[in-house]
Parts: structure tokens; sequence; C-alpha cells
């Protein structure tokens, strides 16, 4: 547990207790400077409280994206003043900790114990705790943070197997303590916007993300088995290798909480969201195996007959492998003649290890026809690429860039098996307030061109030849990308159609009875005589407004229609767009969202710059793995059920979740409820089954079994989970509420529950002290500044330059997120670069503008944004070796990618960044930011620690927000 | 003076036109005893090789509502220089450029031997011919491809400078854009949704877009329309090659469906094109259908086959559900096309019907032509396709455009209508008669598409009261005004006036039954009923035709297809009236009573009755009924062939013989348009039916004294023989009931 205390505004009746605080010398394990001490000095007290409120004022700027790194159950405590010792009794604990203290900054305390493996297991101390006292400050704190003794047993669930034996750990789980004087708080109440007092706050007393991240990774050396039911997996931040023995990989299934409370009134009372993020399709690294195909024959994947979940570890066989009892449902069914084996000794099947549906969390059947749509078996998918040839597209390069590049990209399709070719069929259509089909057929000389013009009705006008095998047409095709930007060249019509266009796709794999994905490149708001025609809407007056939601809302009912029509067809819909104004991308974006699609944007696009990302988003979103025609079923034992979904789908019951497509970077988060009680001893079960056609037309099964544990303790559920699954859940769960309440409504919710998780922890798992004392559960001690970013984003607090369009595009882009995306998107990773090494990165700093030294040049990470920053004063070293010029000046900021240049420096640097971009699903642009520069706001919007500039608070504001909020419930 | 033959003869030649009498009797009442009304057979463009167009323009009567257009019968005043109009009494001043003229110096219209003259109009622009081909696709590879080359060939028989388009369709249609270099593009549309032209216009692009009107007026509409519309010169290898690449409609049928075919859009389309890119000029519409349209508006039967379509019987039980909506769609269609002068096409070549009964109007209103055959690869498709594009002898196409048809007439008669392949243009006027005959209360039709043969049945009443008589020797006169396009691109008028000269019946009454044209009246009276019998219910007409006159002919046109629908087709009825509406006398009499010819050892090729008794075993007969010709081998001569005779330099003079009927068959084939069906059959041979349903059944299998006898062959019916007939009339005739 980490106890920070906050320096205490200096109220007149306080002071003395701060000095009381620092009185106390730690041990100065850092050498940062005193931080604390300096606090006090520090300006005027009152206003402190009134900073804190000033959050809520005002909105946090947009996405960022922490670094969490979760450490198993201990607690880690920063402080972040160096100078003030921390107390004694975190001495002990620091060195362990401390492995890889991070740069100067606020990781001086670290957090540490938390390796159970190494570090505790001998010691009988609770490692875990290891308050962090903020120098200076509460002198009650420090009475307080005495580690209470933690529930070892619970512990050893969660820890790997390597633990220390979990009794002998005395820890506090994961708490951290902060304190903040009483009298800061009372002024708190007051709103006051001129509240200065938090910077008496030193930044590096509160809990980091960074310490906490490289705490993580420090640990997590060994693979990572899932054999052990409700283990936490390490952070995303961490690499590490998962082998399946029996749950699905973290990459495929993450969840909020390892330990879920027995019944419904804990859960209730501790609000800490149940849920899973379930990344059906996830690609997993080389040294992973992919999941293996099963075949269970004619008869199809066997399953329970009750509650038709389909064979997994979790079935128990019984009767000498006659029949099999049910994991999930309990009911016994009988084990077909073709399926029995024996049992041994222990109850196991004889060939368990044989099968993957009896040893492996994550495996495929192989369908049958009874699961195929019409009981026939399904055609291989087509992907159809309709390009806008309107002014603008043409103007902006688009058109050209993108004919040129789908010659090439066509060899590329998705395969199976890369020997074979694709058997995915293309098809083209370009548009603008008409539709140009192309017969493409092998056998013509040159392709034709078939206008629709009657768009009010749209349908298909050929079948042989619209749809076609690359390799027999490449030549027709080659000639017709050659010539579309020549017929367009001259185009004169700026006006655009867009609904039809997607009715043009499906209305072909209609006719062609097939799947597929529709690569729909699009510049403008469609404003021609059309269905979904659209009026250009963008009201900023709207924004803060209780009619701010309708912004998000899609301006006509015609495309969810139509969405559901393509999710009938299994008609993925991509969207690309570029445009130069609004486009209204809440309502673009419906049927892309709506049918498991993705949204690109590129808003005033321009080929040189915007080249490079553009081509390698496409190329990696027509390569990428991808189903289609995707039913997805979660089943769980009795007792929970999901009840919630969150993603990019469509759902015509409360069950099914249905996806026309659904592909390797998609995740949906699935929220768990209560409907009886969960035992202890059986844990809680949950099948994610995902019936998908492959991209050679083959219809499959995969399947996912998570099981956790079961607690009847809240210290227990509170020891157990995972922060950053639960703000990808409060992210997604408050994105999605935008749609029906005001936001400012949506962030008081986030704020509350986050309020009640934490008060429920204080009341009910952590020893009583102080209610000047805020104490933070270990797990979720990042919870506040992640929320805090999520609170920010451009989403919820938009900024005056955030367009609509932005915030829609972002707010869809989030749903379909797994943990490691939001994570870096919520928290932007910030490397320092003044040293690199081969072989592994530069610890990162916090995202604070304090954090970065005029001196240094830095690289920030979104996974959508990647900015290089320069500090003013770098040493020409560094320019020469980065830029090749040896002056600040003359660095063009307008480059997309830096010089390739002959020294090791440049080189890994440049490794670097490719590495990042490879990570991301979508290509990151670099943007290099000098100091002081003008394009530096935008930069700064991503130092989510720091107040931002649409009016969001800063970390240390807010944490103290927080603390209020909690004392409130307290109280 | 000549005999009435010659002079029907004559005036035919001169004018093209036949009256029922030649001599009219001078009072209403009079003329409505004589049960057949006056009423001529006019042929607008017959040809005349002797007649050279006039290079200027007429001189019409100034009379507002009389322009008439000066003619031999008018009084010239040469020293006034006035000329009296004929059907006014107008006197009216020549125009400046008549200065000239005297009685030694007359221009050409007012010499007798003009009585029908042609000017050139030298104003206004010189007209494109525009031929929009509209092609259906759903048909078997085989048809397809012989309806290409067709196609083909007939682009190397358009003038350099015509225009033209394409149109496919099947379950689409597509309009294709011609030359475009490298991709080739098509407009295309749903062929279930109509378009008004405003929409079609639209969606082709072809409304004038709003920014060009700020530059240059010059640029604007002739390249729009050029899109689909291009000069054969120009595009010709373009598309061939379009229609080279030509496939049959790609999507699929699945077994027991009929293709979906969207022959009604299609039409819309191509009639909508060119409404708006070429109204009021002159321009073919040729479609071509290889079955029904199964689909959209206009769809005749649905796509399953189990559901035939529609028959006369289905008609009759008011179980045909299609046909009305679809007659009604065509119908519009055909006004539409008309009004701007444009003809519709329609060569339907299916085993099975295509839905000529509903379509028919668009051929019929516009003139255009009606070509029914089985299959686009047949010769009878082929030869009638190719000799649509006959030329004259100065090598300009036998066909003109967008012709009006306005008659002239003397006060003592007015005009109550016309029946033909025309609409009315509304005119009224003076001599417009209250009593409607055919297409009435108008005294100009339009007439989209004329040649040489188009025939017009005029209709007119006398409306001279009985107390007013005619002073001695007063004539009536006609005048017939054909305004056209000829296929040069020149607006040319065509005048014919006619006289004929009034007689009391009651004093002369021998001189008008001497007058009397049978044959012109035959046909008259005969497209009277055929029109009654298209718009009124079948059974009616025939009593109505009983009651109306008796005359031998009749007989033949009684068991004609032009009135009995039995053994026919809803389809071919309407096609047989189709040809019968628009084809000149010679022809619709061959139609009603086909031309038998013998050909035997015994003497030469003769003519003989039509009628079962020439059916004999040592005979070749040669049947002529327009739609067919029949070679019919009896039943010795069939042996005899059989046995190879023919072959053996002994019976040379046998072989002679079979080569003789086929030789004048060719010769039959050659000159007639549409081409007829040609059969070769012999005694016992199925398709002898064609001859034993048209020969008179003086012996059935009723009156068996015939049997065993040498003369003839019996026919297997129950219909009466003409002997019957005749008798039964007789009966009628004197009895007092009629």
């Amino acid at each position: 547990m980490s106890v920070s205390l906050y320096p205490a505004p200096p109220h007149s009746s306080q002071p003395p207790v701060s000095t009381a605080y620092s009185a106390p010398p730690p041990p100065s394990y850092t050498q940062a400077p005193p931080p604390v001490s300096s606090a006090p000095t520090q300006p005027p007290p009152p206003s402190g409280p009134a900073a804190s409120q000033q959050y809520y004022g005002s909105p946090p700027p947009p996405s960022q994206q922490p670094f969490n790194s979760s450490l198993p159950p201990t607690s880690q405590q920063q402080f972040t003043s160096s100078s003030v010792p921390p107390p004694p009794s975190q001495q002990t604990l620091p060195p362990s900790s401390y492995s890889g203290p991070a740069p100067p900054p606020g990781q001086a305390p670290a957090p540490p114990v938390s390796q159970p493996q190494q570090s505790f297991p001998p010691s009988q101390p609770p490692p875990t705790s290891q308050p962090a006292f903020t120098p200076g400050p509460p002198p009650t704190a420090p009475g307080s943070f005495t580690p209470q003794a933690p529930p070892p047993s619970s512990q050893s669930g969660s820890f790997p197997p390597p633990g220390p034996p979990p009794t002998s750990l005395f820890f506090f789980q994961c708490s951290a303590v902060l304190l903040l004087s009483s009298g800061a708080f009372g002024q708190v109440r007051g709103p006051q916007p001129g509240y200065a007092a938090p910077k008496r706050l030193d930044p590096d007393a509160i809990p980091s993300p960074i310490q906490v991240i490289e705490d993580d990774k420090a640990k997590s050396t060994e693979p990572f088995t899932t054999g052990v039911r409700g283990q936490a997996p390490p952070l995303v931040t961490t690499n590490f290798q998962v082998k399946d023995q029996g749950n699905a990989s973290p990459r495929f299934v993450r969840c909020t909480a390892y330990n879920m409370p027995c019944t419904a009134d804990m859960a209730k009372q501790s609000q800490v969201p149940l849920a899973a993020v379930v990344k059906p399709l996830a690609m997993l690294p080389p040294d992973e195996t992919p999941p293996y195909l099963v075949d269970h024959g004619e008869g199809g994947p066997i399953r329970c007959n009750r509650c038709k979940a389909y064979m997994c570890p979790y079935m128990q066989f019984i009767e000498g492998g006659r029949r099999f009892q049910c994991g999930f449902c309990s009911c016994v069914t009988e084990v077909p003649p073709h399926y029995f084996q024996h049992l041994d000794h222990t109850g196991k099947r004889v060939d368990c290890y044989d099968r993957p549906e009896l040893s492996l969390g994550s495996y495929e059947f192989l369908a049958t026809v009874d699961y195929c749509k019409n009981n026939k078996l399904p055609q291989p998918p087509a992907f159809i690429f309709l390009i806008d040839v309107s002014y603008n597209a043409v103007k902006s390069g688009m058109v050209n860039i993108v004919c040129q590049e789908l010659k090439t990209l066509l060899d590329y399709l998705p395969r199976e098996n890369p020997e074979m070719d694709s058997a995915v069929r293309v098809g083209f259509v370009t548009y603008n307030k008409v539709l140009h089909f192309y017969n493409v057929k092998s056998s013509l000389a040159q392709p034709q061109m078939l206008v629709v013009s009657d768009v009010s009705d749209m349908f298909v006008p050929l079948l042989d030849g619209f749809l076609v095998n690359v390799n027999e047409s490449r030549l027709v095709i080659e000639s017709l990308l050659d010539q579309i930007p020549e017929m367009f060249a001259d185009t004169r019509e700026t006006e655009t159609v867009f609904g039809p266009v997607i009715q043009a796709g499906l209305e072909a794999l209609k006719a062609a009875d097939c799947a597929g994905k529709l690569f729909v490149f699009h510049t403008s708001l469609p404003i021609a005589e059309a269905p979904g025609k659209l009026k250009n809407r963008e009201d900023k007056k709207l924004i803060g407004t209780d009619k701010e939601k309708s912004l998000f809302q899609p301006q006509v009912g015609f495309y969810n229609t139509l969405a559901k029509e393509c999710v009938a067809q299994g008609c993925c819909v991509d969207l690309f767009l570029f445009p130069n104004q609004y486009v209204d991308v809440a309502t673009l974006g419906v049927v892309p969202v709506s049918t498991g699609g993705s949204v690109y944007k590129y808003t005033y696009f321009q080929a040189q710059l915007d080249q490079e990302r553009f081509l390698n988003d496409l190329r990696r979103d027509v390569q990428k793995l991808v189903g289609f025609d995707a039913v997805m079923r979660v089943r769980t034992s009795t007792g929970i059920r999901a009840t919630d979904f969150f993603g990019s789908f469509f759902m015509s019951n409360t069950t099914d979740v249905e996806l026309a497509g659904l592909d390797c970077d998609k995740a949906i988060t699935v929220e768990f409820k209560h409907d009886d009680k969960l035992s202890e001893e059986t844990g809680a079960l949950m099948q994610c089954a995902v019936l998908y056609t492959s991209c050679s037309g083959q219809r499959r099964l995969r399947i996912h079994n998570m099981a956790v544990n079961c607690c009847s303790q809240l210290a227990d559920l509170y020891r157990n989970c995972e922060t950053d699954t639960i703000i990808n859940f409060f992210s997604k769960y408050a994105f999605r509420g935008v749609l029906n309440n005001p936001t400012k409504a949506v962030r008081d919710t986030l704020v509350n529950q986050c309020a009640q998780i934490l008060a429920c922890y204080r009341k009910n798992c952590a020893s009583p002290s102080s209610a000047g004392q805020l104490i933070l559960p270990e797990c979720m001690k990042l919870l506040p500044v992640y929320l805090n970013c999520v609170l920010k984003s451009d989403v919820l607090l938009p900024g005056a330059d955030v367009s609509l369009d932005d915030r829609a595009y972002l707010r869809q882009l989030i749903s379909c997120m797994d943990v490691t995306e939001t994570h870096v998107f919520f928290y932007p990773r910030l490397l320092p670069l003044m040293k690199l090494e081969s072989g592994s990165l530069p610890v990162a700093v916090r995202d604070s503008e304090e954090r970065l030294s005029k001196g240094g040049v830095y690289l920030l990470e979104t996974g959508l944004h990647l900015f290089l920053w320069v500090g003013a004063s770098v040493q020409q070293e560094l320019l020469l070796n980065i830029f090749g010029t040896p002056s600040f000046g003359q660095i063009d900021s307008s480059m997309t990618s830096l010089p390739v240049l002959d020294n090791p420096f440049s080189q890994r640097l440049r490794e670097i960044i490719d590495s990042f971009r490879a990570q991301r699903s979508r290509y990151m642009k670099l943007m290099v930011v000098k100091q002081e520069d003008r394009a530096e706001l935008i930069f700064r919007h991503f130092l989510v620690e720091d107040k931002s500039a649409s009016g969001g608070a800063s970390y240390v504001d807010f944490l103290c927000h927080m603390h209020k909020e909690i004392r409130q419930l307290l109280s | 003076m000549a005999t009435f033959p010659e002079y029907i003869a004559q005036n035919e030649e001169r004018d093209g036109v036949r009256f029922s009498w030649n001599v009219w009797p001078s009072s209403r009442l009079e003329a409505t005893r004589m049960v057949v009304p006056v009423a001529a057979l006019f042929t607008p463009l017959r040809e005349r090789t002797d007649l050279p167009p006039i290079q200027y323009e007429p001189v019409l009567c100034s009379r507002a509502t009389c322009r008439a257009v000066l003619n031999p019968l008018c009084q010239v005043d040469y020293r006034a220089k006035l000329w009296a109009c004929n059907f006014c009494y107008q006197r009216n001043q020549f125009p400046p450029s008549y200065a000239g003229i005297s009685e030694v110096n007359q221009p050409a219209e007012l010499l007798p031997q003009f009585s029908t003259i042609e000017y050139v109009v030298q104003r206004g622009p010189q007209m494109p011919l525009v031929f929009l081909y509209v092609v259906d696709t759903c048909m078997e590879d085989e048809d397809l491809q012989a309806l290409k080359e067709s196609l083909q060939m007939s682009l190397s028989l358009l003038p350099p400078t015509a225009l033209v388009g394409l149109i496919t369709f099947g379950r689409m249609v597509q309009v294709h854009e011609l030359g475009c270099e490298g991709i080739s593009k098509s407009y295309v549309f749903r062929g279930t949704k109509d378009l008004n032209a405003k929409q079609l216009q639209e969606m082709l692009g072809l409304t004038k877009p709003a920014a060009a009107q700020g530059r240059g007026p010059q640029a604007a509409p002739q390249p729009l329309s050029n899109r689909f519309l291009q000069p054969v010169q120009k595009i010709d290898m373009n598309l061939t090659d379009l229609l080279g690449e030509l496939q049959r409609d790609p999507w699929p049928v699945t077994q027991g469906k009929r293709p979906l075919r969207s022959l009604g859009v299609a039409m819309s389309i191509a009639v909508g094109l060119l409404e708006c890119t070429f109204p009021n000029t002159g321009a073919r519409i040729m479609t071509f259908i290889g079955g029904p349209a199964t689909q959209g508006p206009g769809m005749v039967v649905g796509d399953e086959l189990k559901t035939p379509i529609r028959s006369w019987h289905d008609i009759e039980k008011d179980n045909a559900k299609f046909m009305k909506k679809a007659t009604k769609h065509y119908e519009s269609l055909a006004i539409r096309a008309s009004t701007n002068g444009h003809i519709i096409d329609i060569y339907a070549c299916a085993l099975d019907q295509t839905g000529l009964l509903e379509m028919k109007c668009c051929s019929n209103h516009t003139g255009g032509y009606m070509v029914m055959a089985d299959s686009f690869n047949t010769s009878l498709f082929k030869q009638t396709f190719q000799r649509v594009f006959t030329k004259d002898v100065q090598g300009s196409f036998k066909m003109a455009f967008a012709a009006t048809l306005e008659v002239k007439t003397s006060r003592e008669i007015k005009v109550s209508g016309a029946i033909g392949p025309c609409v009315s243009l509304s005119a009224k006027g003076p001599c417009v008669s209250e009593n409607e005959i055919g297409t009435g209360g108008t005294c100009q039709w339009k007439i989209c598409g004329l040649d040489p043969a188009t025939t017009l049945a005029l209709y007119f009443e006398v409306v001279n009261q009985h107390n007013a008589p005619i002073p001695q020797g007063g004539r009536g006169a006609i005048q017939f005004v054909t305004q056209y396009q000829h296929s040069s691109g020149q607006r040319r008028i065509r005048v014919t006036t006619t006289a004929r000269n009034w007689a009391d019946a009651q004093t002369q009454i021998q001189s008008i039954a001497a007058s009397f044209d049978q044959e012109a009246a035959a046909i008259l009276m005969a497209r009277l009923a055929v029109y009654r019998a298209e718009t009124e219910e079948g059974p009616d007409v025939l009593r109505w035709l009983d009651r109306q006159l008796i005359r031998l002919f009749m007989f033949h046109l009684r068991r004609s297809p032009f009135l009995q629908v039995f053994n026919n087709s809803p389809d071919e009825s309407s096609y047989y009236r189709h040809q019968f509406n628009r084809q000149d006398l010679t022809q619709a009499l061959i139609m009603i009573q086909p031309v038998l010819y013998a050909y035997s050892f015994n003497g030469p090729p003769e003519p003989v009755l039509l009628d079962s008794s020439s059916i004999l075993p040592d005979r070749i007969l040669l049947m002529d009924t327009f739609f067919q010709i029949l070679i019919y081998h009896g039943e010795t001569v069939a042996q005899w062939r059989k046995a190879g005779y023919q072959d053996m330099a002994e019976y040379e003079n046998f072989r002679h013989l079979l080569q003789a009927p086929v030789d004048d068959a060719q010769e039959l084939l050659h000159t007639r348009f549409p081409m007829p069906r040609y059969i070769d059959t012999e005694h016992g041979g199925s398709q002898a039916r064609f001859l034993l349903s048209k020969v008179n059944p003086s012996q059935t299998h009723n009156n068996m004294y015939a049997w065993g006898q040498e003369s003839g062959a019996p026919i297997l019916t129950d219909d009466v023989s003409l002997q019957v007939f005749m008798d039964h009339l007789k009966k009628l005739a004197v009895s007092s009931a009629a």
C-alpha cells in the first residue's frame, strides 16, 4: 500500500501539522529535490481547495493516455518530496521496489515491494504498503500509515504461482493513503477559481503511473500462465509471454476484477464494475501459438444440452466419461459415442491434453452447415472499394493515391494460407452525385463503367464482372485504376451522396450472396439529393447545454436502418474520411460502427504530408485478419450474466452481439451483473463464443474461456482488479452516455462512481484512519489519475478548437479499443530521448510539463499521435544526431519523418518510432514540436497530468477533489 | 374518256389515291344510302421517280382557316396576278416571285400533270437522322449473336452523319455513352421503375449545368446529346466493339422462371432520351425484343413460367391481369413519341408471344414497323431488317420522318377521320366532319414514320344538303398536304390535289354505280372493320359488317386473321392488323384473299381459285398470303420429288417444274416488306395447314360426295364454304327482313 501525503495547503491553523509531518524525516531514497518542503513555502493556502473544484468547472483536454502499471497487491507509494524522507516504516521496503528508479521526477519513492516473488517471501513484514509520505504535510498521516494487516490468504490466488506463500505476507493490500490537511478541505468546499494551493502538493508524492508500469515490468519476467483461476495478468504495458493453460490469454480477454464479489449486494456496495474486455481475433506475438482448429465432425461442436455452452475445460466428465456436467449450468449431457474417452484416476479424460477444447482457454471449432445462414456454406467474402471522385477528392490527391496503392495492395488481401491466392474477390465503385460501377471481368479488354444515377432507389447494375478474382482480372483492374484518376481529373462535381454508396455495396454483396467489407473513401458532407442526405448542423453553441447530446446522435434515422440491413448481410463498412469541413462523423459513422467497421479520418488531407499515414492505415486495414458475418455470445456460470456490451457491433436482441465484420483490432467490452449468488468454490466462468466466416469462407467458432475467483470479502475484490480495464470500461460507458445525457452529468456520474469505489474501500477494507487521509487500494491507486484523463478527454470536455467531428470520431474510435489502446490513449507514453540504448527503451516520464527539460528531446505517443518535442536549449549534438542540423532554429517542424542519418542515435530513434508504429493499429504521423512554437499547444494537450487549456483539472487538483468526494461519502 | 378501271389506275399511279366512289353523290342523304362512304386510300409518299422536287416553297391561300396550296384546279387571273382558292374561293395575290407568270409561263404547280407535287423547304436547319437501338439481351447466345451481326451490318448502311445511340436491357436498362475512350461507359437504370423525362434528363446529366450558363452560349446543347447519340462516322468502330462485347444478360434465371426483361422501362427511357435531346426531329427507336416484358411498368407476364402469357381466352374472361396496365404504359409512350415525331419500331423475335398486343400502339401510332419472327437467327428477320435500310435511286432511304398530313376539302364534303399509322393533331377546321370514323375530329394527322407503301384510309362525309343542288359539272376537291422530313434531312411538302364529279343519285345512279371501286371499297371497309375490331368486342364487328355490306369478298375477310382471332394469339392478331393498316391496296387485298397459283405439266402457271378444289395431286401450288409464301407439292408431285426424278437428266422438265414456283416465290420474297415466312411443303405435310386453312372449304368431310374423286382435297373443317355462304346471302338479300 502506498501512502502519499500531501502537503497541506497552508492554512493558518494548519501550519503546525505540516511541520510536524515534515519532521519525521524519512530516509531519503530519492535524491530528487525536496518538493515537499518547498510546498509549504509556496503560495497562498486558501486558493488550494478552490482549485480542486476547478476541474469541474472546466473540461479537461482530450485524449490522454496514462501509463499504468499495476503491481500486484503490494502497495506502492510515491513520495514526491524528495527532501522529505519517508517515514521509517517504509524504509525497509524501498530497496526492493526501486529496482529501476525512473528519472528524477516523481518516482523517487518507488513502490516496490510488490514483487511477491523475490522480495517478499521470507519477510514477514508486509512489504506491501509503503507509505510514501509526502514531505511536510499533515502530521496525522504518518500515523495512519502503518501497514495494516492485509488478508494474506486472498492474495495467494491472485499471485502467480511462484509467489511467496500468501499467508506470510502481511500487507496492507493495495492501499495508498493520501493525507490532506483538513484545512485544505474546508476550503475546497467553496468553489473558488483562483485556486493555487495544489501547487503545493508535490506531484511526486502522488501515485505515479510510470512507477506502477515500471514495477510491473520488473516483476514480470516469467511467462504468464493462465492455468490458475483468478490470477491477474501483467499490465498491458508490460511485455510478457503467455502460456495458455486453460483460460484465455489476456490478449484475448482482460477483466476488471479477477475476484468477483459473490453477491449482488457486495458488487453494488463496491461499485467496482464487473466487466471483461474481449478481443476475439487478437493477433498473438509470433512466439505464441494461435488458437487450434478443432473439428468435431458432422455433428458439429459438442455442447451442453441446456445452455449450449461449447465443450471446454470446465466441463466435468462423469460416469466414466459417458456424460459430462456443464460448468456453466450444471446440466448433464451425454457424450456422443464418437467423442467418448475414458477417464484417468483423477477424473480427467485420458485425451485431455490431446484436445485443445479440453485443455486450453482459446481454440476454434469448425462449424457445420447448421451454423450457416440459410443452412448453406458461405461463399468467400468480397472487398468492395468505393471511391469518392468529387472535386475535393480529386484535388486533394486522394483518388490518385488510392488508385495507385490499390494496384499493389490487391496482392495482399487476407488469406489463411500464405501459399495460396486469397479467396477474397474485389469490386470497384466510384461516385460523386451518382455512382459508377465497373465491370472488370477478365475477358474484357477494357473495364466498363456503369453509371447509376437513380440514387433514390439503389441497385447493383451488374452481377457478372463486378466482383472478380484479382489474379484473373489483373490487367483489367490495373487499367481501371490507371484510368480512374484521369477520367475524373477535370471533374467539377462537388456534391456527393453517401447513403446510396453503402447501399450499393450492400446490394452487390446481396447479389453475390456473400459477406464482405466495403472500403469507402469519402470527402464531404453528403448534401446531394438522395437517401441519407445530411445538412450541416454543427452548432458550437449547443456545447455544454442539454442539447449537446443530440450532436452525437445521427441526424437521420436512415443510417440505423441501413446498418441493420448491412449486418443482416454480413456487410462490414470501413470508412476513410478526408474532410475539409464538417462532415457529420456522428451520422456517417453509424454504419461503420454498427457493422464492426472502422472510421479513419484525415482532416485537411494533403497528399504530401498525410499520404504515408493514410497508406499505412489502408494497407493494414486491407491486410488484417478479419472475420465476417459474426455473432458473439457470452455465456456465464449461473449467478452472473452478461448484461451490456460496448463496441462496434449491432444487437437485435439482448444476448447476441452481431458483427458484420470483426477484425483483429476490435475489442468488445462486456459488462456482467449478478442475477444470483456465486460461490467461492466454483468461481465465475465465462465463455465467449464467436461464430464467424473466415476470409477463406470457412465458417468457424472461436471460443475463449475465462474463469475468475469469487470472493465474499470486499478486500479480496480490491486486491485483485485491474485499473486499466476499469478505465477501459468507464470510458466506453461514459462515451456511450453522452449520447443520451448531458456531458456534465456523465462526468459527474463517473466521478461519483469512482468516489464510491474508493470510499467503499476506505470504509470496509482500510484500517481506520483520519478522515484527512486519502487511502487508495493498491490496485486502484492510479484510478484517479486515469479517470481524470478520461474526464478531460475531448469527448467529455472539449476545448474551443475541438470540432464536433473530432469528438464524434474519438467517441466511436474508443468504443472498440482494447485495454492497451485505451491505456496509451488516455495516458500517453512520454519518452525522454537524451540517452538511447539499444535493446531497451528509456524509462518514460510522467505526462507533465514539469517533467520536460528544456535541454531534452521527448517522444510522446498516444496510439493516434506521435510527437517529437524538442527543448529550446537542446544540445547541439542531439540536434545533429537527430536532425542533422546544429541549430534549433533550423529544425523544420513540418517534417513527418526524421531524416535518415548514419549515426547510432538516429538509427535507434527511428527504430523506436518504427516499433511504436508497429504496435498500434493505426499509423501515427510524426509531428515535430519545437518548444515555444505554436504547435506546442497541441502537444501540451497530451500532457495529461497538467491542467488543460479547456479547463481540465491537473492530476493534483483532481486528486484533492476526489478526496473531497470520498470524504463526503464517508461522512 | 377512258374506262373507270383505267381512270382509277391512272389516278393511283399519279396521286396514290383510290376512292371508293369516283363519282360522288351530291347530297348527304344520298351518300348515306350508298352504305359505303366516300373514302380514299391515300399513299402519301407513293414512289414517283418522275417527280423532281421543286426547290421552292408552296404558295398558300391567304385565308387563315384555309391555307390551301396553289394547285392546278385554281382559277388564275394572269393579268391581275391573282388566283382564286378552289376550296374557299378566296382571291389571292401571287407573291412577288411569281411576277413573271402568264398563260405560257406557268409554274409547275399549275400544270394539270402536277396534281401531285413535292416542294423542298429551304428554311430551317438540316435535321440529322437519329437511330436509337434498343436491344434486349435476354436471349439465347445464338440469337443474340445473330442480332449483333444484324445490328453491326446496319451501321454500315446508315449515312455517315446519322446519329446513333444504343440502349440495352435485360434485368437492368443500360444507356450507353458512345465515343468514350478507354473505359466504356453506360448509365444503368432499374428495370422496375418508370422515370419521367425530367428525372431521366437529370440522371443522364442532360440538364444544362447551371455553371455553364456563364461560359458562352454556343457550347451548350450539342455536346450534351452527343454523349449518347453520336454520328456514325465518328463512333462506328466504337459501337461495333460495343455490340461485339454485348453479353447475354448476366443475371441468373432460375429454373421455371422467365428472365427478367425490363422492356417497358427500356422503351420509356428511349422515348425520354429522344424527347429531351431531339424533340420534333425525325428519329427511329428500333426495339429488338426476344421475349415478353416480365417486370416493371409494361410487363405483360410474370416471371413464373408456369403462368403462360395471356391468350384470347384469358382476355375474354378478363383474366389477363397485366394487359390493361401494360397497354396504358405503352400507349402513353406512343403518345409521347408521336408528339415528338419519333418512330418506334418493334422487332419481336420469339417463339412465344412477346406482348405485341400491348405494344401495338407504339408502332401503330408512330408509323413504326412491327416485325414478328421466331428468332433473330432467321432470314425472315435478317432480310426484313436489312430491307428497312433500302435506298432509292437517289441513294436516300425509303423512309420519311415526322410527317404531318393535312386534308383540305371543298365545302360540300368534310373529312371524318383516318385509319392508319397516324395520330390526330387535333386540328379543328372548316373541313372537319362531326361524324368521326377512325381517328377523327381533326384535319391534320401526324405520321411519324412513313415509307412509300404507307397507306392511310381517309373517310369523308358529304355534307351538302339535298335541297342545295350542286351546279352541273361541279367538282368536289380534296387536297392532301404532307409535310415530312426527308431522309436527306430536308423538310419537304408533298401536295396532292384531286377532284371528283358530283352526281345526283336519283338521276345518275348508273354513273355513280359505275364509278364504284370494288377493291378500294373492300379495303376501306376492311380497315374500318379492323379498326372496330380493335376497339370493340369481336363478334359485334362481324355482325356489323354483315349488316353493312354483303359482297363476295367479305367471305374471305370474315375468315381472315384480321377479324378472326381463333387460332391466332393476341400478338399475332395485333401483328396482322398492324400490317393490314399500313399496307397499300394491292398488298391489303392479298392479305384478305390470298393469291393461289398452280404449276403443272398441263400448261403455264395460272392463278386458280382459292378453293380446296384447286388442290390436285399433280399440281404445285404457290400461295401468297402476304405473311407467308407457301409452295405446296401435290401428292403425286411430292412422290416424284421423293423418288428423285428431278435429278435425272431425262426428267429435266420435272426439275424445271419444281424450280418455277421457287423462282417466283423468291421474286415475291425480295420485294416484300416485311419479309414473308417462306414455307415449302407437300401433300400431308404439317405445314400444309397454312394452305388448308385459307382455301374455301368447298369439299369437307361433311359433303362426302367428294370423296375419292379426282377434284381437290377435302378440308376437315366445320366452316361454311363459299357456296353455303353465298346461298345464305342470297336468301338474306331477297328476304324482306334485311
